[in-house]
């Protein structure tokens, strides 16, 4: 009887901590979910806002890829071509084409006789139809004389309204096409004489002040020529430069001394190394300016750390045993390095190299201090022509205020973001393809 | 015994003969000697790690080298073919030689002394390639083969005399790392044979098998050794006293007692041994 009440004292406490103990369980389980949730917001915010980005980016970039053409009859007026009736090649490459345009431009739209009125139709089409109607007659003399009907470039602004960016009910003073030119053009339209197709433009011709007549290609060579000379100078200094560390220095205050300036090399804002570029490479030893082998050497000088500290990485992650293996096999240190530890590395080198490269494409600041800002209409050709590169093209466009240019801005970062998504997506393919072979 | 047991040309087959006649104690003693060590002094920065060690290695013989962990086997061992070269802090003082030469001369070539003294290693580390490859390097990198028959007969002899042909000869271009660890402990055993050296180290080459794997490991040392003269550094006493003729027992860097394996086991003198042997410490 006495112990009765003792039992139950003891069932009592035991009860009592078994409430505890699935309190502080239910507990535990509630901060683990609460800390899952945490990190699910965290990942779904930084989606949405890459999202929105990437929506906003393609929306106001899409249109750019289209551009819009005018069935126009030409008038290969004999008179103006060719006055002589020579046909010779080298007076028709100067005939006066504008004039034989603006013939034909009266006949087309009605109303154009007056200054005011030719100005209009000079402005329905993009400035470069003188120089079609050339091409045109150089590949076929016998077309003067003719009328022809041909699918030529829409102005910028006839452009902008063909893709309804331009509102016609606004008054006319707030419109960048006046009513004479909205009449024509609504004609034109009744006898389908406006087509819009794909702005091949875009992608074969370099920067333009006619935006229909702008395009990428000058910036993405710009880019190409100067990604090789990075990569050319970087990729083996900074191997090299990893493997000396990493398997050949003594590890002593000196080496010490040069991985922590390598490090802090790494985080020097990129503007230094152009000023750098400018100082050395222009002024001091006269490199032509604007030219992608001088921003090839800036852009290389600042992915050097990347690509150093990336392959020390890659060297240090390959298991000692390796080396011992290769050495106690009596091969030499530079055998045990190029024949086993380099080739293993390698994944991570081209990772690391990679990534630095993706660094260098998207680079704007060194680039300005070198003059690669430069206004350049033609396609670099070699590596000391004057370039511009995908960045700096953007940050140019997007001062221009021309809507139209505003669309190419963003055409052309969907450009540099698909290079640079490759070039991120094949890194991570090389890591899958060669995850860990020991 | 004979002058012809003595002399360097003698094939194992009359060692045999010669050593089965005379007592084992006799035979550790009058064997030629292969590596000889005098003085030997062993420095990590400021940490002593090996005193005065003093020992002679007989030839065609498997000498282990006992003692608990950190007592410097592995660094004794490491000297043998100067592995120890490739740690900055490490400093070796006395003398080591081998065929009567001394190895730390300044005449004697390092890659070529890893050749004729082959490493085994604690954990098998064998290259990330395809096993024919594995055995092929080391011949190829010392110009020991030319041509691709020539190439493929030394695989074919290594893998056989490592006992390991019949398991992987239908599979040679497979990664060596697919093999199971005591096959790829084998294949690192017969990638050292391929260079055709003299002595072969091991350092605890069966630490990371299972006891099956480590038999087969235990009777292809005793096989080799009619071939190479074998120091096997092991942690396991049971080891030592199947495998190996001579063994050496250290004790926190010193030297403490070394003999014919029989006499260390059953009449050990000096009294650490016989704590050690008799489990006390380590
Ligand atoms: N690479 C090294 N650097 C510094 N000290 C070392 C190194 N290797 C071994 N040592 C030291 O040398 C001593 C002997 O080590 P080791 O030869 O590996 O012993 P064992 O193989 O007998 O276990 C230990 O005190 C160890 O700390
Ligand atoms: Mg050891």
């Amino acid at each position: 009887m006495t112990d009765i009440p003792a039992n139950d004292a003891t069932n009592d406490a035991e009860a009592r901590t078994r409430t505890r103990e699935a309190a502080l369980i239910r507990k535990r389980y509630r901060a683990e979910r609460r800390f899952r949730m945490y990190g699910l917001a965290a990942i779904l915010a930084a989606l949405g806002m890459l999202t929105v980005l990437l929506v906003s980016i393609v929306s106001a970039g899409l249109p750019a890829f289209t551009t819009t053409q005018i069935a126009l009859d030409l008038n290969f007026d004999a008179g103006d071509i060719d006055p002589g009736g020579s046909r010779d090649p080298a007076k028709l490459a100067s005939a006066n084409y504008r004039g034989a345009l603006l013939k034909s431009l009266r006949a087309e739209f009605p109303g154009s006789e007056t200054r005011q009125g030719r100005r209009d139709a000079l402005n329905m089409i993009s400035n470069n139809v003188p120089f079609v109607m050339r091409d045109m007659v150089l590949a076929d003399p016998f077309i003067i004389g003719t009328t022809q009907r041909v699918w030529v470039k829409s102005s910028a602004d006839i452009d902008q309204l063909a893709k309804g960016s331009i509102d016609r009910t606004l008054p006319e003073s707030d419109r960048r096409v006046d009513n004479r030119q909205l009449a024509w053009f609504e004609k034109l339209e009744r006898e389908e004489r406006i087509r819009t197709v794909f702005n091949s433009t875009f992608f074969t011709t370099a920067d333009s002040r006619e935006p229909e007549q702008a395009g990428i290609l000058g910036a993405v060579i710009g880019s190409a020529l100067t990604l090789i000379i990075t990569l050319l100078l970087s990729f083996p200094v900074g191997v090299m430069a990893a493997v000396y560390l990493e398997e050949f220095a003594p590890k002593n205050r000196w080496t010490d001394l040069i991985e922590v300036n390598i490090n802090n090399l790494a985080a020097v804002p990129s503007i230094v190394f152009g000023l750098l570029g400018l100082a050395v490479f222009l002024n001091f030893f006269g490199l032509p300016r604007s030219a992608p082998v001088v921003g090839g050497m800036v852009l290389a000088l600042m992915t050097l750390p990347t690509i150093i500290i990336a392959s020390r990485a890659a060297l240090k992650a390959v298991p000692p045993s390796i080396r011992e293996a290769a050495l106690g096999m009596g091969a030499s240190r530079l055998q045990t390095v190029t024949h086993h530890v380099l080739p293993l590395a390698m994944p991570g080198i081209l990772t690391g190299t990679i990534i630095g490269m993706a660094q260098a494409l998207g680079e704007t600041a060194p680039l300005l201090m070198i003059g690669m800002v430069a206004f350049i209409v033609d396609v670099p050709g070699g590596f000391t022509d004057p370039a511009t590169v995908l960045p700096v093209q953007i940050f140019l466009w997007a001062d221009a205020p021309e809507r139209a240019f505003v669309e190419r801005t963003s055409a052309a970062i969907m450009v540099l973001l698909t290079f640079l998504i490759m070039m991120n997506l094949f890194a991570v393919l090389l890591r899958k393809k060669f995850e860990r072979r020991w | 015994m004979t002058d012809a047991a003595m002399s360097e040309d003698n094939t194992p087959k009359e060692l045999e003969a010669a050593l089965e006649k005379a007592p084992e104690t006799e035979a550790v003693k009058a064997l030629p000697i292969k590596v000889r060590a005098t003085d030997v002094n062993v420095f990590y920065g400021d940490n002593h790690a090996l005193k005065d060690v003093t020992i002679d290695i007989p030839e065609h013989r498997v000498t282990a080298f006992i003692g608990p962990s950190g007592c410097g086997k592995s660094t004794f061992l490491r000297c043998i073919n100067r592995m120890n070269d490739t740690i900055d802090i490490c400093r070796i003082e006395g003398k080591i030689e081998i065929d009567d030469r001394d190895i730390y001369d300044r005449s004697i070539d390092v890659v070529q002394l890893r050749a004729k003294v082959g490493m085994v290693f604690q954990k098998p580390n064998p290259f990330p390639k395809s096993i024919y490859d594995n055995i092929a390097y080391g011949p190829r990198i010392h110009g020991m083969v030319a041509g691709k028959t020539d190439t493929d007969e030394m695989v074919e002899a290594s893998l056989k005399r490592a006992g390991l042909w019949a398991e992987v000869k239908d599979r040679l271009a497979q990664p060596g790392t697919s093999l199971s660890g005591g096959q790829q402990q084998r294949l690192c055993i017969a990638r050292a044979i391929a260079v055709s050296p003299q002595v072969i180290l091991m350092d605890e080459p069966c630490s990371a098998l299972d006891p099956i794997a480590t038999a087969r490991i235990e009777e292809l040392i005793d096989e080799l050794r009619r071939n190479f003269t074998i120091v096997i550094v092991t942690h396991s006493m049971q080891q030592a006293a199947r495998v190996s003729q001579k063994t050496a027992f250290f004790h926190l860097g010193v030297l403490v007692e070394q003999g014919n394996t029989e006499q260390i086991f059953t009449n050990p003198v000096d009294k650490r041994t016989q704590d050690y042997i008799t489990g006390r410490f380590g």
